[in-house]
């Protein structure tokens, strides 16, 4: 799985957010007891002070002398400074913790103060109260006596302390928990995603079959059914697509097929004619020789349609035999009065295993339209490497425009509007090209330095029936 | 005696032993076969018959396997060109039906392209075939290729382990017994057995027995020698006469 995938990002996430989650709740949780804890201390520790003064201050003397300070310090408990003008009553460590500031503000607003510090890792609450009489009027006045009190708060900081320690240990709990609740969230969005790939996949290589089961009601269901419908509807147009091709190709056999019969009635006759020219009229010989011409025409485009139609369908077989190209080349063209115009260059005897009536095909169909629409001589060369039967057919012509380059193995294709030589049956090069492929080998047009076109054919020596 | 006319009454003796019609000697050598032609369809039945007319041949029509076979029982033909496909008993099982009386030689009419056809036909014991749409020139050329298969090469016996070659009456015995063998066997019999040892290739084969064109179909060849074994080996499956060079071809021998 890539980093940047899809589960790592979810996983992350999820994660992120749930400990965050977490810890943002135990965070503000612990803060909120914990000043609930500190108030509550303060306020209890405020109570019991400001009632021990309470109990002993009525009984105070005024002006109060050293051993009233003593008592009064005595009745509010250990860590209490007791001041009155010059005279002071300490116990503990109060007098270093007592700040000038509480002092100062005790004294100023008369009443009751509280201050939290912390002196060498020790957490304090320090009170300081004005003590006040009461006169028989029910008048307050203070009595000029101050009291400080300081009260460990460690067993308080202690209990907070804990209480942020679970809540860091709550989040810290809840991270596995998220990790897995993240696994199963991202799998249960991955496994649809993972199917829709999947299935995309086997769409793309041509199984048009491929569908996905869509899960639940979510938009990734919702992906699926239309991912569904559209391999369904590209299936649809498929299907007749193969359909009206195969049709095409089964029509252009048919019609191949249904004309063999009058040109076998046509061949047949036309020979007659053929036989029987001498004796007719000029007008009627010369009738006699068109209809034998065309009827051989026609007879050779049925031929190469019936065959471009098998190479269309899949049905065209070969077979494969030891063959010497360069005898098959000569034979080639020695069986069709070539060999005056048409040089073979030969390095001797080649042998290749291929079909010898396909390779004639093909030369016969180069060297034909090297005739055609090159000029002589055309010159043939058969050559081999270890794995390849190269032969390249040369005309002297002035080459092909480059307009029609790429379409001359195109099916009647015509390069030159107005045909003045014999023409072909506008397939030969097309079934050349097929023929050379059968064999799993290439056949290219070029043109060469200095004029002229060049045909290559390249086949392999062994050639595996495609 | 001249050599002309012991190769003629040699000529006469096999065409009889061939088609039992010894009237029909004298027609083959003027260049002339009586021809029965098995086609359905009656405007290329009727073309063909013209053509071949005006090639000098006798041919007589059937537009069905059954009227061909019929045809063919009344009156043996020197030849049959038969269209495979047919209407009924189609052109296979009356190429069987032909073979199963006879040497007379088949030639069939088959679409091209159409291996199907082509293996089919030479199972069934054809000895040839054209492709349709057929040139007469071309299809009278292999008909007249065929007939002279039957020809004599040269005057004499030739033995060879169990066989027994007349090459003048054109006659064959294994092991004593005569072997009817038709136009086609006899001929690759006879080219074979004429250079014993000799490896000949398909190719050469099939210009020498056939007189096909450098492209010959070499099934033409393999079907005969398997037709032949059949009937001179005493195991077709380990020949001792026509043995097979594997890649190359056939040589006679050595036995």
């Amino acid at each position: 799985m890539s980093p940047r995938g899809l589960r790592p990002r979810l996983l992350v996430a999820f994660v992120l957010v749930t400990v965050l989650g977490a810890a943002a709740v135990a965070w503000s949780g612990a803060g909120s007891a914990s000043t609930a804890l500190v108030t509550s201390a303060q306020q209890r520790l405020t109570e019991t002070v400001a009632a021990q003064i309470a109990a002993v201050a009525p009984e105070l003397a005024s002006p109060p002398d050293q051993s009233a300070l003593e008592r009064l310090r005595a009745a509010v408990g250990r860590n209490t400074l007791v001041v009155y003008q010059d005279l002071r009553s300490a116990d503990g460590s109060v007098s270093a913790l007592v700040t000038d500031a509480l002092r100062s503000a005790v004294r100023d607003q008369k009443r009751l103060m509280a201050q939290r510090i912390t002196a060498e890792g020790t957490p304090w609450l320090l009170l300081g109260t004005p003590v006040m009489t009461t006169a028989l009027d029910g008048a307050r006045t203070p009595s000029g006596i101050e009291v400080y009190a300081a009260r460990d708060l460690t067993a308080v900081e202690q209990e907070i302390d804990d209480m942020t320690g679970s809540a860091i240990l709550t989040a810290a709990l809840a991270l596995p928990l998220a990790v897995v609740l993240a696994l199963l969230a991202a799998r249960s969005v991955l496994r649809p995603v993972r199917d829709l790939r999947d299935t995309a996949r086997r769409l793309a290589a041509g199984d048009l079959d491929a569908r996905s089961q869509p899960q639940g009601a979510d938009e990734l269901a919702d992906l699926t059914v239309t991912i569904n419908e559209m391999a369904r509807s590209v299936q649809t147009s498929m299907a007749a697509m193969r359909r009206m091709q195969a049709d095409a190709r089964r029509f252009a056999a048919d019609v191949s097929h249904e004309l063999r019969t009058p040109l076998s009635t046509l061949t047949a006759v036309v020979e007659v004619l053929a036989m029987t020219a001498d004796g007719m009229e000029p007008d009627a010989r010369e009738s006699a020789e068109l209809a034998i011409t065309e009827t051989r025409r026609l007879v050779r485009l049925v031929e190469d349609l019936m065959e471009v139609s098998r190479f269309d369908a899949g049905t065209a077989q070969s077979r494969m035999e030891e063959v010497d190209v360069t005898r098959a080349v000569h034979d080639c063209l020695r069986a069709r009065d070539w060999l005056g115009v048409a040089g073979l260059v030969a390095p001797g005897a080649v042998s290749a295993r291929l079909d010898r009536r396909r390779l004639d095909v093909i030369v016969a169909n180069l060297v034909g339209n090297a005739l055609r629409h090159g000029a002589p001589p055309v010159r043939v060369d058969v050559s081999a490497s270890g794995e390849q039967v190269r032969v390249a057919v040369t005309d002297n012509g002035p080459g092909l425009p480059e307009h029609v380059l790429p379409h001359v193995f195109d099916r009647f294709y015509k390069a030159d509007a107005a045909r003045s030589r014999t023409p072909g049956s506008g397939l030969g090069l097309a079934i050349a090209l097929e023929n050379a492929r059968l064999h799993g080998g290439t056949l290219t047009a070029e043109n060469i330095d200095g004029g002229g076109a060049r045909f290559v054919l390249l086949l392999p020596r062994d050639a595996e029936v495609r | 005696m001249s050599r002309e006319i012991r190769r003629f009454v040699a000529f006469v003796s096999q065409a009889s032993a061939v088609t039992g019609h010894p009237g029909r000697v004298v027609s083959i050598l003027d260049g002339v076969a009586a021809i029965l032609l098995i086609e359905d369809d009656p405007l290329v039945r009727r073309g063909l018959e013209l053509a071949l007319s005006r090639h000098g041949h006798e041919v007589r029509t059937a537009d069905t396997g059954e009227e061909g076979l019929r045809g063919f029982r009344s009156s043996t033909p020197d030849l049959v060109v038969l269209d495979l496909m047919l209407p009924g008993v189609d052109g296979f099982e009356v190429c069987r039906r032909i073979r199963a009386q006879g040497e007379v030689p088949v030639i069939m009419l088959t679409a091209r392209g159409d291996d199907f056809d082509v293996v089919g036909g030479l199972a069934a014991g054809a000895d040839d075939y054209v492709v349709k749409p057929v040139r007469p020139t071309v299809l009278d050329a292999r008909i007249r290729a065929v007939l002279r298969r039957s020809t004599s090469v040269a005057d004499g016996v030739r033995v060879l382990g169990d066989l027994r070659i007349d090459t003048a009456a054109l006659t064959v015995e294994v092991r004593g017994a005569p072997v009817a063998l038709t136009p086609s066997e006899l001929r690759l019999l006879l080219t074979l057995s004429g250079a014993p040892g000799r490896v000949f290739s398909r190719q050469q084969l099939l210009q020498e027995v056939w007189e096909h064109d450098y492209l010959g179909d070499s099934r033409l060849v393999d079907n005969c020698v398997q037709r032949l074994r059949a009937k001179i080996e005493a195991s077709p499956g380990t020949p001792a006469h026509v043995q097979t060079v594997r890649g190359f071809g056939y040589r006679f021998g050595p036995v």
